[in-house]
């Protein structure tokens, strides 16, 4: 008896597990989720239900300010933050399941990887429906957002170089701000070897650091390359003009001893405190985000900082953008609510409430108000004019303008569907070159290779599907 | 008081208590598979059902969102013409081969000392075992402190005795054998466990061989290792996969928190490659055949060590 109720209990249990495991794929897919066309974005309705928003966290007043804003535009859903940086893999498997965040707040150059596997859902029904103006949007933030003609993401943020430099350092060996501002190289290699100290293998002052591997995009721009097709489906990692700024950039840690020597010092500095390089005068100039320029008016406001923008060849400011996006997974159970909310934290209001939360806090705190990249020209113009003044000193002065002029002469790597691949490849290149691996162009060469073939068989599988 | 029957044997009641001593032993399995039904109804849905899903995803092309395409073996086809697996396999051999015999060497010598130290060894056995302690991936930031190449400890000891010491986190011949020394940090394992098996060992033995004039190091290769080499051999294979499934220091200090953009080649071990075929690129059907590919080179091995342990290991009490 009792046999017969563990045999049939085990054939239930099995039958259950199997049609569970059947039940894999079977959701409806007639639905039109895919393309948000099931939703009705009407900025009058009335929204209800949960907002789960995954990969943001309202860590600061720029962030919370708008929050705020956010979730009373959509009151009365309840907004709840799966705080932290956006893990995929966990992203991805919810979507995989049916059961993802309404919301997700992800890098830009991930929007691509995304759009490409079906993990989110065109925009263009909710840019419509709630009459978002993609204009206010710096083109380039826009441009890395839209995949295969389409957007995908509403850009926010908005993160740029300057040059930052050691200005004792610079006057001491008869330089300016023009020697390390990348306008003219064979400058910037002459001011390295005249603020750099060392001998040998040991290095007591840097003097430029040219950011490989991370900035091979902006030297490449700034002799006149892409490193990617502007229909983000050809590598052009094998241009003459990459390997030329390439080679460039690493001489700059050849004539200092080597990367190995460079990286090294770079490390045992105390980069976030006020031991830096800059306020402890071992490091000349180099190109940096902006958002340093306020960890060092924090921890050292009496560094003996100068700053210009990065320039290219021809003297023109340029800086490689990069940012975050919002964008809305495909099965959201409440895209409406998604499209108001992200209408709302990106809109011109929003950000200059934000802006006056951060200029209050700087002035409790005694602190010059440095700005605020948001990724919206509009809001960025307002919140210049309206509360961007002279602090008294010039040279975080000049860090604003530097930084606002850059932010105007942005580029960024066109939305593919192999962003990880594409940029792992392309990186491996510069750091086989500066472990003394390979020669640039070999390095190169190969990265083409890789690059190219991960790019082909994506796209390939995104045609294929958009055919289908 | 009761009374007992006792049947001659070949007799009806025989069959009976064999009859009880079967009903008996059905009632002891079926308790004990109760009792350990929690662990199998987790083993079966955590560990077997992904192995086996791992297999079937190995043949398919895979990015966790859409649904698995099958592609028979063309990823089992693709590892052999990728040349990052080729250049990942190599770098975890060399690591393997290199960090396990150092690390029992060193764990046996640690040990051999602890045995000596008295009363004191109770604090060196706590000061070993305490970086044990330590997050794998603190030590991945800890290797890059240590051995930087300019303002390293390693490096600043090295120059005590005259010696430049090289770039250990950039210079591709020297970050292998960095990541080797690293290891040694979590030795204090292997030392507790040795250390038992040594204290373990008849003092009878050596006093015989002290009789017959045998010095230290005859003891030691002649009764202390053979006496543990059931210990060594469990350390030895224990290690070997370990090494072969290296991962997290490796990871943080080359690829990971400890270096956003850069990386080094020369850190590139099979299970980091693996890591970022299925979660960085989200190749998922070729991580899985790289996991399986894995699976059987460590068999292979594991399998060797235990062939070759028959002649070395001696277990107290096994039948020859």
């Amino acid at each position: 008896m009792k046999t017969a109720a563990v045999r049939w209990s085990a054939l239930a249990l099995t039958a259950g597990l199997v049609f569970a495991g059947c039940a894999q794929g079977t959701s409806d897919d007639s639905s039109d989720d895919e393309t948000g066309g099931g939703a009705t974005f009407d900025p009058e309705a009335e929204l209800s239900g949960e907002l789960n928003v995954m990969g943001f966290g309202a860590t600061d007043e720029i962030g919370q300010t708008r929050l705020d804003l956010a979730s009373e535009a959509i009151a009365p859903v309840e907004v709840s933050l799966i705080e932290g940086d956006l893990d995929i893999q966990q992203f991805l498997s919810a979507v995989a399941t049916g059961e993802p965040p309404e919301l997700v707040y992800a890098n830009r150059d991930q929007i691509g990887t995304f759009a490409s596997r079906g993990a989110i859902i065109p925009l263009d029904a909710c840019i419509d429906g709630e009459g978002i103006d993609t204009s206010m949007y710096l083109e380039p933030a826009l441009n890395q957002v839209t995949f295969d003609g389409s957007v995908y993401g509403i850009p926010e943020f908005n993160s740029v170089q300057i040059t930052q430099a050691n200005a004792d350092l610079l006057a001491a060996a008869g330089l300016t701000l023009d020697d390390v501002n990348g306008s003219d190289w064979d400058a910037v290699s002459a001011a390295n070897e005249a603020m750099y100290v060392g001998d040998g293998g040991s290095l007591s002052v840097i003097g430029y650091d040219s950011k490989l591997p991370e900035f091979l995009p902006l030297w490449a721009k700034a002799n006149g390359a892409d490193l990617l097709s502007e229909d983000g489906r050809t590598a052009q990692l094998d241009d003459p003009a990459v390997l030329e700024a390439l080679e460039w950039a690493v001489s700059i840690y050849d004539a200092q001893g080597g990367f190995g020597t460079v990286k090294a010092y770079r490390d045992s500095a105390d980069f976030f405190g006020a031991g830096n390089q800059f306020a402890t005068n071992v490091l000349g100039a180099m190109p940096m985000e902006q958002w340093y320029v306020n960890v060092l008016n924090d921890v050292s406001p009496d560094a003996p900082m100068a700053f210009d923008t990065v320039r290219d060849r021809q003297g023109e400011p340029l800086a490689y953008a990069s940012g975050s996006a919002w964008a809305i997974p495909a099965d959201s159970a409440n895209p409406e609510a998604a499209c108001r909310f992200i209408k709302t934290m990106t809109e011109t209001d929003s950000w200059i409430a934000a802006a006056q939360a951060r200029v209050d806090l700087r002035e409790a705190e005694g602190k010059p108000f440095t700005g605020l990249l948001t990724g919206n020209a509009e809001a960025d113009q307002a919140i210049q004019d309206q509360f961007v003044k002279p602090s008294g000193d010039e040279k975080w002065d000049a860090a604003v303008a530097a930084t606002y002029e850059a932010n105007e002469n942005t580029f960024t790597l066109p939305a593919n569907p192999a962003d990880a691949e594409f940029k792992t490849a392309w990186q491996d290149a510069v750091n086989r070159v500066l472990n003394g691996q390979q020669e640039p162009a070999e390095a190169l060469a190969q990265a083409q290779e890789e690059a190219q073939a991960a790019l082909d068989e994506a796209w390939a599988t995104w045609d294929e599907r958009e055919e289908g | 008081m009761a009374s007992t029957q006792v049947n001659a044997p070949g007799t009806l009641g025989d069959g009976r208590a064999a009859r009880a001593r079967r009903i008996g032993r059905r009632r002891e399995t079926r308790a004990a598979l109760l009792f350990i039904s929690p662990w199998i109804i987790g083993f079966l849905i955590f560990t077997a059902w992904p192995i086996i899903y791992s297999a079937y995803l190995s043949l398919t092309d895979y990015d966790v969102i859409n649904d698995p395409n099958y592609v028979g073996l063309e990823n089992y086809e693709e590892l052999f013409r990728d040349p990052d697996v080729a250049l990942a396999l190599w770098n975890t051999f060399f690591f393997t081969v290199i960090q396990v015999p150092v690390y029992v060497i060193v764990s046996l010598a640690l040990a051999l000392l602890l045995d000596k130290a008295g009363r004191a060894s109770g604090f060196f056995r706590t000061a070993f075992f305490l970086p044990k302690m330590t997050p794998p991936v603190a030590v991945g930031i800890l290797l890059l402190l240590l051995f930087n190449g300019q303002s390293g400890l390693i490096n600043e000891a090295l120059s005590w005795f005259g010696i430049d010491g090289p770039a250990w986190t950039t210079d591709p011949d020297w970050v292998k054998p960095g990541l080797i020394l690293m290891s040694l940090w979590s030795v204090g394992s292997s030392v507790i466990i040795l250390l038992a098996a040594l204290r373990n060992v008849p003092q009878e033995l050596y006093d015989s061989a002290r009789v017959d004039g045998a010095n230290w190091w005859q003891q030691t290769r002649k009764i202390t290792v053979p006496m543990i080499s059931g210990a060594l051999f469990f350390i030895f294979i224990v290690n070997t996969i370990a090494g072969f499934q290296t991962f997290t220091e490796a990871y943080t200090a080359f690829f990971g928190s400890g270096n956003t953009t850069y990386s080094n080649d020369a850190a590139l071990f099979y299970v980091i490659y693996l890591f970022r075929q299925a979660f960085e690129f989200l190749n998922m059907g070729y991580a899985s055949a790289m996991a399986w590919l894995l699976f059987v080179i460590i068999m292979i091995f594991t399998a060797i060590q235990i062939k070759v342990s028959r002649r070395f290991v001696y277990y107290e009490g096994e039948q020859r």
